[in-house]
């Protein structure tokens, strides 16, 4: 079976080498996308990365589209997190047209004004996102932002060493005895305290010390049980089953769901965080029309849908769910019902103080070690007697060969 | 004269823009805060941060003697084989280096694991699983296997230099192994020794993607510390530049440290 597959494939590339290629994507009536062609712009476009569709997999190469139906070439980078997107254009490093940061990060950037606001003439596609997603805590005036994807935080877990009817324990599972140095965490400050919040029922968005203390306890005491503290390592370390629970974000639960079907994932019932990456253009943009026209492409139902299904991540655009295949549209991890929607909460902006708080509570929290704090600074200590005692040695043997 | 000096002015263009002016930024940040006033808030705030300090530091000296120790005998057995094989050998010690340095770490994450190829090796015989990774002796292990051939190439170049015949007159004179080795190798090979020192220390105290990828996060290193300020929530890059100075001081006392040892074995020869 899979040679067929993978014949058809070789096949399907084949043909598509030896045809003349042409824009295969519909868009609406109406918009004019041709209007920068022979004004030879560069449109420098920031995502995360694996997230838009690339033409992997017979799916929709959706930047060679936009290059193709409109003329501007498009140089697209890929960052890793948003705290590094963060640093790269505070510092001044690189000049970007659209990125695609997530909502506390834009709420941040809103306030340090750091992002243009949207001329939605020139994005009339914005009226096919979701409401839910606009006016949102992070964008309140739905000025600056225009939604991209949406997710929530589920529990990746191995069916073949988890027992199911443990599940009900919710987000207690990632501390659970049972499985100690069976379970990773987020290395990621934000998520593992948003998560513990969720456990002992504290807000999300902390905005007290003690709110921080009290998570920084619970994370201190889930040390014992945790293997690693990780990011993308997950995708190894769950797909070769060297763990057997690890919190992630639900479109990369499923990728690794079809990798390894022993995988399995739910989201627990105390709730979770829901998670919305919006485009925004920042500041510095010189090509902000070229750059809205590039945003109303990607809310075009057929480059939302291709998007959709290539990164497995909720899409907001409203027409696309009723499109997509009913194993994601069903799929309770990708598009979850009212009741549990309702009990997911997203970030906000959290004040300077909090944040500088999180990440020292966060540093201890990994730099606290329950067996190995006694000898580390004994040890320490040794070796440093050892060392002055060497020097003085040979300080002594010195003396005395030039007493000869 | 002239001439010759100013042949260095293109690197000396380079020192000045890309090493000395940003060594006045982190110091400059490492003493203001965000608003530019001068503070020590930064500093004082490391006391913190000591378990931190003291791990990176001990882990550090643990790679740079296991290093030290795998090293000497080897380049001393490089250092007397015929030409030919020395440079095959050399070659072969440089190896790993032409492979990525993620790539090779990323290796080793896959060996160490629970259920990697080590212990899928010994559960054969019955034996183990042994926990492996994400303990301070891998981070250790990954330093040692990372940066050995910075230990093995200065040993090496400085032991090629030392005359067979100065060790067969130790021997002549009466010198045991142990003499032969205390007093005319290690004293010859001096300088070696403490570039080498110098060349596995500093990257081993400033690493933090071997601590991230086999301490499995939990062994944090100052290295870690310093991308979480920059990399982190809070972005705070005068915090960051004051754990940075205060690395920076710690290489130069290391340094300090092994080139007067330099100074006194150059006076006793």
């Amino acid at each position: 079976m899979k040679k067929i597959i993978s014949l058809t494939l070789a096949l399907l590339i084949f043909a598509a080498a030896a045809l003349p290629s042409f824009a295969e994507v519909d868009v609406k009536s109406g918009y004019d996308y041709t209007r920068f062609k022979n004004d030879k712009i560069t449109l420098n476009v920031y995502n995360w990365g694996e997230y838009i569709s690339n033409g992997n997999d017979d799916s929709v190469d959706v930047i060679d589209e936009f290059q193709k139906l409109t003329g501007i070439t498009v140089n697209y980078t890929t960052f890793d997190t948003n705290e590094s997107l963060y640093a790269k254009l505070k510092s001044g490093g690189g000049n970007y047209d659209v990125i695609i940061p997530s909502d506390y990060m834009i709420g941040k950037m809103v306030k340090e004004d750091m992002l243009a606001e949207l001329d939605f003439a020139n994005i009339p596609n914005a009226s096919l996102i979701g409401d839910s997603y606009k006016k949102s805590d992070y964008d309140s005036e739905n000025k600056y932002s225009v939604a991209y994807m949406w997710g929530l935080i589920g529990i990746v877990y191995n069916k073949t060493m988890v027992d199911e009817g443990d599940l009900a324990e919710g987000w207690g599972l990632l501390w659970d005895e049972q499985y100690a140095g069976q379970i990773l965490m987020f290395n990621n400050s934000r998520d593992a305290f948003g998560i513990t919040s969720m456990l002992i029922g504290s807000e999300i968005n902390p905005t007290a010390q003690a709110e921080i203390d009290a998570c920084a306890e619970k994370l201190k005491a889930q040390k014992s049980v945790v293997q690693a503290y990780v990011m993308d390592e997950i995708f190894d370390k769950m797909g070769g089953g060297e763990a057997a629970l690890a919190p992630y974000y639900a479109g990369d639960g499923i990728t690794m769901m079809q990798d390894n079907p022993d995988l399995g994932m739910f989201i627990p019932q105390e709730g979770s965080n829901l998670y919305i990456d919006a485009m925004c253009i920042p500041k510095t943009s010189k090509n902000k029309q070229a750059a809205e026209m590039f945003i109303n492409f990607m809310c075009e139902t057929s480059i939302a849908l291709a998007n959709a299904e290539y990164i497995c991540y909720s899409s907001p655009q409203i027409e696309v769910p009723a499109l997509l295949d009913e194993e994601y549209s069903q799929n309770p991890m990708m598009y979850p019902d009212e009741d549990m929607l309702s009990r997911c909460t997203t970030y906000s902006v959290l004040s300077d103080e909090i944040n500088s708080a999180m990440d020292l509570a966060w540093s201890e929290v990994r730099s606290f070690d329950t067996s190995g704090n006694g000898w580390l600074m004994p040890v320490a200590l040794v070796l440093m007697l050892a060392i002055s005692i060497f020097g003085f040695v040979r300080k002594w043997k010195k003396e005395h060969r030039n007493d000869y | 004269m002239f001439k010759k000096r100013s042949l260095a002015a293109p690197y000396l263009v380079w020192m000045v823009a890309f090493i000395a002016v940003p060594l006045v930024i982190v110091v400059y940040f490492a003493f203001t805060d965000k608003t530019g006033a001068f503070t020590l808030e930064n500093i004082m705030s490391l006391g913190m941060y000591t378990t931190v300090f003291v791990r990176s530091i001990l882990l550090a000296i643990v790679a740079t003697v296991v290093c030290l120790v795998l090293a000497f005998p080897l380049s001393y057995m490089l250092s007397r084989m015929h030409t030919s094989t020395q440079s095959m050998m050399t070659m072969l010690v440089m190896l790993p280096m032409w492979m990525n340095f993620l790539l090779r770490t990323y290796a080793w994450m896959s060996l160490l694991e629970n259920n990697g190829l080590i212990n899928r090796f010994l559960g054969v015989f019955g034996i183990g699983p042994f926990q492996m990774i994400n303990t301070s002796g891998a981070v250790v292990l990954g330093m040692v296997y990372n940066y050995l051939p910075y230990m093995i190439l200065p040993l090496y170049t400085i032991m090629v230099k030392i005359d067979s015949s100065v060790i067969e007159a130790a021997q002549d004179l009466g010198a045991n192994m142990f003499s032969v080795l205390f007093r005319v190798l290690i004293p010859l090979s001096m300088d070696g020794i403490t570039t080498g020192i110098t060349m596995v220390f500093v990257p081993s105290i400033s690493t933090f993607i071997i601590s991230r990828m086999l301490g499995g996060g939990s062994n944090l290193l100052i290295g870690d510390l310093i991308e979480l300020q920059f990399l982190g929530n809070s972005y705070n890059y005068n915090l960051g530049s004051a754990m940075s100075l205060v690395l920076m001081v710690i290489v130069l006392m290391c340094m300090s440290f092994t080139t007067a040892d330099t100074e006194e074995m150059e006076a006793m020869v």
